[in-house]
């Protein structure tokens, strides 16, 4: 999930009783599955949340370049690097597009990234991450893009029509690109050397956790996610998504030949799922804050490219005048 | 030289510098002035990469060694690229990119446009899609040319500066040698004396547009990439870029 845990600035979900004539109007049209669009009255909240919910989307996009972009220049072969490359221009058109909608949203493109790089606006933890060998790049395809997947597949039914629309459209080239990612790591341990098999383990032991993190804290520690689903932001639960994800993949890591850095992981004949151990939920919230192993690194970067930036933009924007004049005055 | 020798240095000229190139633009991922250029950069170096990648296919069947295209790649060390020294040099900042990319994108246009005609299919096959991309290419850049230049006077400043770094980088790419002449001769290189009207005919047109001085026709030019001799730069991409390769000779699939 590329937003994690966003603020609706509700602590309680109001019964139909408790709304107003347009609140209830609202919800009632929510409850019958009509897509909210641009020009429809929302609540402040509704609007609100779903402008975190989607700049933290569209900033994980963009931040999300930065651990690929690590290996971009060392890609080993020709064929990697031009889906590496094809997989990151990706991730710069599908930020793209969720900033435009949430600029439906009434929202500014530039003051919401001027909100990430002062670290008031977040974005998925998974890339406070570093990428610390080649298999990383067939890891975050797999597991991270295959994490966004599951979370994506479900907001294709979220209730703000150009959000659903977004993901609809954003799925499709995820999918693909996990399955690039598995493919990388299914040929290092179909036909690789032991140092390759290596370098998967350990991609996987390092990215395991941060990728279950990705879903958002449990639902009982997470009080915004009712408001969420209520209003049909959100369709499953963090708790579900998870599991939905956990069942999936494993499958995936035993066809690999790897294993989970979990010794807790084992199949339930019961509930028919995967059991799981515990989160350290620590790690999670400090990643959030700040303290994870990049997240000074990444926001540096990002900082550091718009500010370096701005006499190109600001260039374009003297050039673009100038012609409007001469044409005015041909 | 004979015929096919030649063949096999220009495409392994053309192949390197779209290589190198490439390898430049991936440097700026996530670096861009905007995220619409972080789209664009990555589309150019793309291209720039999976044209190298026909040449340098091209360019192994003719070697026939038992090389092939990531042999070519990953497996030469500096004094055997030959690359252009202008697709070497650094990033820098977005004009001294975007004038590289610019001097570049011209010669490759022509360049291209008249391999689209070369009486070796091959040749002319990958040509004429490459052309497809790098008139897109060219246009861009073009546009960066003018919008830096024609922009504000800081941005104008910084566009004539890369005009001026970069000018010694260009006459390689328009003096022809014995490979250039062979292949013209061949029917497949384009024509170097209208290669070099061509370039700097489009060259000082746009710089024109963009209130930028171009330096002489006679300026001092620093050559040698197409014969192995770089700049100190080339040395330090190859290390990145070849890394794994390196590390791991016995790896065989990636």
């Amino acid at each position: 999930m590329y937003a994690q845990l966003v603020e609706t600035g509700a602590k309680r979900v109001k019964s139909l009783d408790e709304m107003s004539p347009e609140e209830r109007a609202f919800q009632e049209k929510i409850d019958a599955e009509t897509k909210i669009e641009p020009k429809n009255w929302m609540p402040e909240g509704y609007r609100k949340t779903l402008i975190r919910q989607i700049s933290q989307h569209a900033h994980s996009e963009v931040v999300g370049m930065l651990p690929e972009g690590n290996w971009v220049t060392r890609a080993p072969t020709l064929k990697r690097k031009l889906q590496l490359m094809a997989k990151i221009q990706d991730e710069a058109g599908h930020g793209l597009y969720l900033y435009s909608a949430m600029e439906t949203l009434g929202a500014d493109r530039d003051e919401e990234i001027e909100k990430l790089h002062q670290g008031k606006a977040k974005y998925s933890s998974i890339f406070n991450y570093p990428t610390l060998n080649w298999a990383d790049m067939g890891a975050v395809g797999w597991l991270v893009d295959g994490a966004a997947i599951v979370n994506q597949v479900v907001l294709q039914r979220t209730s703000y029509g150009p959000y659903s629309r977004a993901m609809i459209r954003i799925c499709k080239e995820e999918s693909f690109h996990q399955r690039q990612g598995y493919q990388i790591l299914l040929d290092m341990m179909r036909e690789g050397t032991d140092e390759q098999k290596q370098m998967v383990q350990d991609a996987i032991n390092r990215l395991w956790w941060p990728a279950l993190m990705m879903f958002g804290p449990h639902d009982d520690e997470s009080p915004n996610s009712q408001q969420s689903m209520a209003w049909k932001i959100k369709r499953k639960s963090n708790d579900e998504l998870r599991q939905m994800f956990i069942d999936q993949t494993v499958p995936q890591l035993e066809y690999l030949g790897c294993t989970a850095p979990d010794p807790d992981l084992k199949w339930n004949e019961e509930t028919g799922h995967y059991d799981f151990g515990e989160i350290n939920w620590q790690e999670f919230y400090d990643v959030l804050k700040g303290n994870g192993p990049c997240n000074r690194e990444r926001i540096n970067t990002r900082k550091k490219a718009i500010e370096e930036g701005a006499w190109v933009r600001e260039a374009a924007v003297a050039y673009a005048k100038k012609q409007k004049q001469r044409a005015a005055a041909a | 030289m004979n015929q096919k020798e030649a063949l096999t240095e220009y495409l392994l000229r053309l192949a390197d510098s779209d290589m190198i190139l490439g390898q430049r633009l991936c440097e700026l991922c996530g670096k861009a002035p905007a995220l619409e250029e972080e789209m664009a950069l990555m589309n150019v170096a793309l291209d720039l990469v999976g044209q190298a990648r026909n040449w340098y296919e091209y360019a192994s069947d003719l070697i026939d060694d038992g090389r092939d295209a990531d042999k070519l790649a990953y497996r030469r060390d500096a004094h055997d690229y030959r690359n252009l020294l202008l697709t070497e040099q650094p990033n820098e900042d977005y004009a001294v990119t975007m004038g590289r990319q610019f001097f570049f994108d011209v010669w490759h246009y022509f360049t291209l446009k008249s391999l689209v005609n070369a009486s070796d299919e091959r040749v002319a096959g990958i040509a004429a899609k490459a052309l497809k991309e790098v008139t897109y290419h060219l246009r861009r850049s073009s546009e960066w040319v003018k919008r830096l230049g024609d922009g504000t006077e800081e941005s104008h400043r910084r566009m004539q500066d890369a005009v001026d770094i970069l000018w010694r980088f260009t006459g390689e790419l328009i003096t022809p040698d014995e490979t250039d002449q062979l292949m013209a001769q061949a029917g497949i290189g384009p024509d170097p004396e209208q290669l070099k009207e061509d370039w700097r005919g489009l060259v000082k047109e746009v710089l024109q547009e963009a209130t930028l001085t171009p330096q002489p026709d006679d300026a001092w030019m620093y050559m040698g990439g197409k014969h192995g001799e770089h700049t100190e730069h080339l040395g330090f991409i190859l290390a990145e870029m070849q890394f794994l390769q390196r590390a791991y000779p016995d790896a065989t699939t990636w």
